[in-house]
C-alpha cells in the first residue's frame, strides 16, 4: 500500500513537471558525462603510466673525456669509480634498484647505430663519442627522486637520467584535458542542483494542499517528503545512466574500434573501464538528487 | 484530554501576545466552543493543540503528551489522534470524495483492506453515503464540509478540532453540520469548535469559553455566545462604507494632476 502509494505519487509528480524533469536528467546527463570522461582520462593516464614505466629505465651517464662537470674533474669515469658507483646502488638503494647493468661505450656505440646507421645529423661518430652508463630498472619507477639523490654529485657520475621525463608532456596534456573535463562537471553539476532544487521546489509548491493535508492527519515527515525525494533522484539517476551510455558509446566507437585500430600500440581505456566508472555516476546523481532535495525540502514542507 | 496551564504566545518581540496567561481544561468527551472577535486568540489556541506552533511561555498537555516539548519526529503520532476541519474545507479538488476521505488513511500508511472497509462507513455516518465517487465541485457546501468532517474523523481520532466549519454556510445547512459534530461527540469524541455563530452556541448550550485579546475573559458550563457587541465591535459599531480609503480619492487625483 504505501510503496503503491508512493510510486503513484512521484508519477503522477513527474507527469505534472515533465519539462522541468527533462532539463534535469538532460543536465545531469551532460554534467556526469564530464565527470565520467576526466574519471576516464585519469584511467588513461594510469594505464599509460603502467604500460610504459615498465619499459624505462633511470640512466646514470658516467663521465666522458672533457665533460665539464665538477664530479668529471678528473676526466673519464675510471673503473674504480664505477665500482664505487655499483656499491652503493648494492647497498644504499637495495630495496629501490631491481636490476643494474652496465652499458659500455661500444654497447652504445653499438645500439646508436643499429639506430642510426648512416650517422646522427650527418656526422659520423666513433665508440669514443659515446658514453658508458649504468641502467638501473627500479623496482618502483616514482622513486626516481631518492636513487637521483643518492647518485648525483659522486665522482665519476655526470648525470643521473629519468627516462620518464620523455613522456612528461603527454601526461601533463591529459592531466590538462582531465582538469578541463573536471571543471565543466563542475559548473555543470551546480547547474544541476539548481536545477534540482528548482524542480523539486516547483513539484512541492504544486502540492502544496496534498502536503498540508498530509500534515494535519499525522503522515510521517518522510512520507511526506519521500515522493519529492524520489521524484528528484530517478531523474538525477535517469541522467546518470544516460552519461554511462553515452560514454560507453563513446568508447566502444571511438577508442575501442577505431583508435585502437589505428594506433595499437598503446594501452586504450575499453568498455570494462566505463563499467567501472558508471557505478560512480549513479551514485553522484543520488548524492546530487539527496543534497538538493535536503535543503530545498527542509523549507518547503516542514511539519 | 486537552491542558493548557499558563499558556502565553508571542508571535513578534515586544508585540502585544496572542495568548496571555491562558489556562483551560478540556475533559474527555467534552464538546467546547471557542468565541472571540477575529484576532482574539481562537487560532493560536487550535495550532497550540496541533502543534503547528510552540507555546512562548507555559505548557500544552494533549492527549497525554507535552506538546510544547514534543520533539519534531513525534508530531505525526500526535495528530493521527486529531481531527481538524476547517471554514474552507480544504477538501483536495482533484480527487473524488471517497479518494479525499482514503487520502488521510492512506498517508498514515493503513493497508488497503481498512480503507475499503472504513471509508464507506465514515462517508455513511457523515451522510455522504453513495456519494462517494462525486468530485468535491459536484457537492454544495454542506455536503463538502460533511465530507472533510468525514476526512478528520475517518482515524477515529480522540479529539475534533474545527475552526469556524460553519463559517462558509447557510444556517439550515449549519445546522445539519452541527447536528453531525454532536453525534460525532456522543461517540465519545472530544470537540473543540472555534467559531462566530452565535445562533449554534446559543442553542447549543455547550461549554463556552471565550477568548478576548488572548486572555480567558468567560468559560461557562452551558453558556450563551455573549453579547455580539462586545465580541464583534468593529462589524457591529461602525459601517462598511467607513471602511478606510472611501475618503482618499482627491489626493490620489491631485498627483495624477501634476
Amino acid at each position: 500500500m504505501r510503496l503503491q502509494f508512493v510510486l503513484g505519487e512521484v508519477l503522477s509528480g513527474l507527469r505534472r513537471n515533465t519539462t522541468m524533469v527533462v532539463a534535469v536528467v538532460l543536465v545531469t546527463f551532460v554534467s556526469l558525462t564530464f565527470v565520467g570522461a576526466a574519471a576516464l582520462l585519469q584511467a588513461q593516464i594510469g594505464k599509460l603510466k603502467d604500460d610504459w614505466y615498465d619499459l624505462v629505465e633511470v640512466s646514470v651517464f658516467l663521465c666522458p673525456q672533457g665533460s665539464m662537470e665538477p664530479t668529471c674533474a678528473a676526466g673519464e669515469a675510471t673503473e674504480k669509480q664505477i665500482d664505487t658507483v655499483r656499491q652503493v646502488i648494492d647497498t644504499e638503494l637495495s630495496s629501490e634498484v631491481s636490476k643494474v647493468y652496465f652499458e659500455s661505450k661500444q654497447q652504445a656505440f653499438d645500439a646508436f647505430s643499429e639506430r642510426y646507421p648512416d650517422g646522427y645529423q650527418g656526422t659520423q661518430l666513433t665508440e669514443e663519442d659515446m658514453q658508458a652508463s649504468l641502467r638501473l630498472k627500479l623496482t618502483d619507477a616514482e622513486q626516481f627522486a631518492v636513487v637521483s639523490d643518492v647518485l648525483s654529485g659522486r665522482d665519476g657520475v655526470e648525470i643521473v637520467e629519468d627516462q620518464r621525463a620523455v613522456f612528461e608532456p603527454l601526461f601533463r596534456t591529459l592531466n590538462v584535458a582531465t582538469l578541463l573535463a573536471a571543471g565543466l562537471a563542475g559548473v555543470m553539476l551546480l547547474a544541476a542542483v539548481l536545477l534540482i532544487t528548482t524542480t523539486i521546489r516547483l513539484s512541492a509548491v504544486s502540492r502544496r494542499k496534498e502536503t498540508e493535508i498530509m500534515r494535519l492527519v499525522g503522515a510521517s515527515n518522510l512520507f511526506i517528503q519521500l515522493p519529492f525525494l524520489l521524484e528528484g533522484a530517478l531523474a538525477a539517476v535517469l541522467g546518470s545512466l544516460l552519461a554511462g551510455g553515452g560514454l560507453w558509446l563513446a568508447v566502444r566507437f571511438m577508442v575501442s574500434d577505431w583508435l585502437e585500430r589505428s594506433v595499437d600500440w598503446v594501452a586504450y581505456v575499453s568498455e570494462v573501464d566505463v563499467l567501472r566508472v558508471a557505478p560512480l555516476l549513479v551514485i553522484m546523481a543520488v548524492a546530487l538528487a539527496a543534497l538538493s532535495s535536503f535543503f530545498t525540502l527542509n523549507r518547503y514542507t516542514r511539519i | 484530554m486537552i491542558r493548557f496551564e499558563n499558556v502565553s504566545k508571542v508571535y513578534a518581540r515586544g508585540a502585544r501576545p496572542a495568548l496571555d496567561q491562558v489556562s483551560v481544561d478540556v475533559e474527555r468527551g467534552e464538546f467546547v466552543f471557542l468565541v472571540g472577535a477575529s484576532g482574539s486568540g481562537k487560532s493560536t489556541f487550535l495550532s497550540l493543540v496541533l502543534r503547528e506552533q510552540r507555546p512562548t511561555r507555559g505548557r500544552v498537555y494533549v492527549a497525554g503528551r507535552d506538546v510544547a516539548n514534543l520533539s519534531g519526529w513525534r508530531v505525526p503520532t500526535l495528530r493521527r489522534q486529531l481531527g481538524v476541519v476547517f471554514q474552507d474545507f480544504r477538501l483536495l479538488q482533484n480527487k473524488t470524495v471517497h479518494e479525499n476521505v482514503a487520502f488521510a488513511l492512506q498517508v498514515i500508511g493503513k493497508p488497503r483492506h481498512v480503507i475499503r472497509d472504513t471509508v464507506p462507513e465514515v462517508l455513511d455516518m457523515v451522510g455522504l453515503a453513495g456519494k462517494g465517487k462525486r468530485m468535491p465541485t459536484e457537492l454544495s457546501g454542506g455536503e463538502q464540509q460533511r465530507a472533510a468532517i468525514a476526512r478528520a474523523i475517518v482515524n477515529r481520532p480522540q479529539i475534533l478540532l474545527a475552526d469556524e466549519p460553519t463559517g462558509n454556510l447557510d444556517p439550515t445547512t449549519s445546522l445539519g453540520i452541527m447536528r453531525l459534530l454532536d453525534r460525532i461527540n456522543r461517540t465519545g469524541t472530544t470537540v473543540v469548535m472555534a467559531t462566530h455563530d452565535d445562533e449554534i452556541v446559543n442553542e447549543m448550550r455547550r461549554r463556552v469559553v471565550e477568548l478576548s485579546d488572548g486572555v480567558v475573559v468567560r468559560d461557562e458550563a452551558r453558556g450563551g455566545y455573549g453579547e455580539r457587541e462586545a465580541i464583534l465591535p468593529e462589524v457591529g459599531a461602525s459601517p462598511v462604507l467607513d471602511a478606510p480609503g472611501s475618503g482618499t480619492r482627491a489626493p490620489v487625483q491631485t498627483v495624477r494632476g501634476a
